[in-house]
């Protein structure tokens, strides 16, 4: 028993000891967005300011690049929760002759790689003159969240109880006014998390969108594109923030969650 | 009316994977067995050998980023393993706050979270230029531009991919089977290597899926980490692409990445003894 117990303390310390490993690059990131750097680099610690937080936009095609990044992110999220979800619904619902089909077109592209997705958009968009914009990045990225929203809003629908849509309808209720005052709201917890998966994978994308971009250019596009001049501290600062935002909502969702069950 | 409703329901989303998964697909091939160059146009000849030629100029690479992938995946194996095991084993009712520590770094920038790891791996940056400063690592150490450098941020991004498949897989395991196996004289080692262990396999197996796939054909982390000597097959295929505009070449290389890649994945799931690698994948 001495033995057993020893053990799992060895493997507690080990866990928390990768868990500092995976955050370290974040602490890098916050740190370095306070620091007060001279040169040109900003490698070594110089000393604590805000002044990156008071020139958050003062680097202008940076700041184009996050608006860019923001505004694809949440038109690409709204095209495919709403195609994700009705996939979603037609596949978890319903018998239909396609369905074999498009569950191995619902797999194939959660599996391709970036790599050849990005690879073969080009391809068509080149074969076909398509001109490379927003647009077309906008197409690619709808491309790579609709299989992970389609999974999980199929994943809640068939968890549900279909006596209850029966009953609506039984109380006269139409087939929309079913939908959407029974079936929508038992759905919305996976749509939701569709909706945030959709929306982090979007604005984080940088093999993808590198190939179909055209001359608009996204926050990561930007940032692997200063790589060889040097990071400056503005980026580290749009990282925390985004960071910072993304772990509140992730948490304020829990705590709903958790309230509600 | 109501017959038509799935199909009403499915039409959009099937069309757009068709137009922009599948078409794509077909246009690439078409886009490899084509000659020109950039400034009259490519068109249509059947040269396969371009497959040939591209492959000529980039087996080097194409090996590497193969052997890349499998070192990545077989480090996250051994150092994710422990983890999700000591978490759906002994992680008690904090099991959804250690994989939300776990998943912290996806709140961050892939992109940003490699550029980190160059920044705090830099030659004379925070952790190495303070050792050098003390004396402790001679002056020309270095790890950036070293396949330690790539595989290493290879291992570090997709972690988590193989963590949570393994912790899925292991947290089904009734604690009682083994103490079953233990009320039958199975040593600790002996349980684990005979039921644990076999049970957790469907998690390993999705977890070395979803992540050899991906860091394989993953090009930042090369180009960031790497330097000039450790190019991977997808910073070629990005190469000709969008610098040297060689479609053909480009098309080539992607296709038969992906190939590689398909007949691995098959080639795995043959020698796993799992009877459908969909399903496996998919749960």
């Amino acid at each position: 028993m001495r033995r057993g117990a020893l053990g799992d303390r060895l493997l507690h310390a080990y866990t928390w000891l990768v868990i500092v490993w995976l955050s370290a690059p974040i602490a890098v990131m916050i740190l370095f967005g306070f620091n007060d750097k001279q040169s040109k680099s900003n490698t070594t610690w110089q000393g604590f300011t805000l002044r990156w937080y008071a020139e958050l936009f003062e680097i202008s095609d940076l700041t184009v690049a996050l608006r860019n990044s923001l505004v694809i992110a949440l038109v690409s999220t709204v095209i495919t929760v709403v195609l994700g979800t009705m996939l979603g619904l037609a596949l978890g619902r319903h018998r239909f002759r396609a369905k074999g089909v498009t569950n191995f077109l619902v797999f194939a592209a959660i599996s391709t790689p970036e790599l050849v997705m990005g690879a073969s958009l080009l391809s068509l968009f080149v074969s076909a003159n398509v001109p490379r914009d927003a647009n077309t990045v906008i197409i690619a990225h709808v491309l790579f969240s609709l299989s992970f929203v389609v999974v999980t809003v199929r994943a809640r629908i068939v968890t549900l109880d279909l006596s209850l849509e029966e009953a609506a309808r039984d109380l006269g209720a139409t087939a929309w006014g079913t939908f959407r005052q029974v079936t929508l709201p038992s759905i919305m917890p996976a749509v939701m998390a569709g909706a945030m998966l959709s929306f982090a994978l979007s604005i984080d994308d940088y093999v993808v969108t590198s190939f179909v971009n055209g001359s608009t250019v996204t926050f990561p596009l930007w940032i692997v594109g200063a790589v060889k001049t040097g990071i400056p501290p503005q980026v580290n600062v749009m990282g925390t923030l985004i960071f910072g935002v993304g772990v509140l909502i992730a948490v304020a969702n829990a705590v709903v969650a958790r309230r509600r069950a | 009316m109501r017959r038509l409703t799935p199909y009403l329901l499915a039409l959009p989303g099937w069309m757009w994977l068709a137009i922009f998964l599948v078409v794509p697909m077909v246009a690439m091939a078409s886009v490899s067995l084509q000659t020109g160059n950039a400034y009259d146009g490519y068109a249509m000849t059947f040269s396969f050998s371009n497959y040939g030629d591209a492959l000529g100029r980039y087996s080097t690479q194409l090996l590497r980023s193969l052997v890349y992938g499998a070192l990545a995946t077989a480090a996250m194996l051994l150092i994710g393993y422990p983890v999700a095991y000591w978490i759906a084993f002994k992680g008690g009712d904090r099991k959804s706050m250690y994989l939300f520590l776990l998943l912290l770094p996806f709140f961050v920038s892939f992109v940003l979270r490699t550029i980190s790891w160059n920044f705090l791996l830099a030659d004379n940056g925070i952790l190495f230029g303070t050792l050098k400063d003390w004396g402790l690592l001679p002056d020309d150490f270095h790890v950036l531009a070293t396949t330690l450098a790539v595989v290493g941020g290879l291992t570090y991004n997709f972690l988590p991919f193989m963590i949570l498949p393994i912790y899925v897989a292991l947290e089904r395991v009734d604690p009682r089977v083994v103490e079953a196996a233990q009320d039958l004289y199975a040593t600790r080692v002996g349980a684990f290597r005979r039921v644990v262990l076999p049970l957790s396999l469907p998690g390993v197996f999705a977890g070395v899926l979803m992540t050899f796939v991906p860091a394989t054909a993953d090009p930042i982390n090369a180009q960031i980490l790497g330097g000039t000597g450790n190019t991977m097959i997808g910073n070629n295929i990005q190469t000709e692409y969008l610098v040297n505009l060689d479609y053909p070449t480009a098309s080539a290389l992607s296709f038969t990445l992906m190939a590689v890649l398909l007949v691995g994945i098959f080639a795995y799931a043959r020698a796993l003894g799992t009877e459908n690698v969909l399903e496996a994948a998919a749960r």
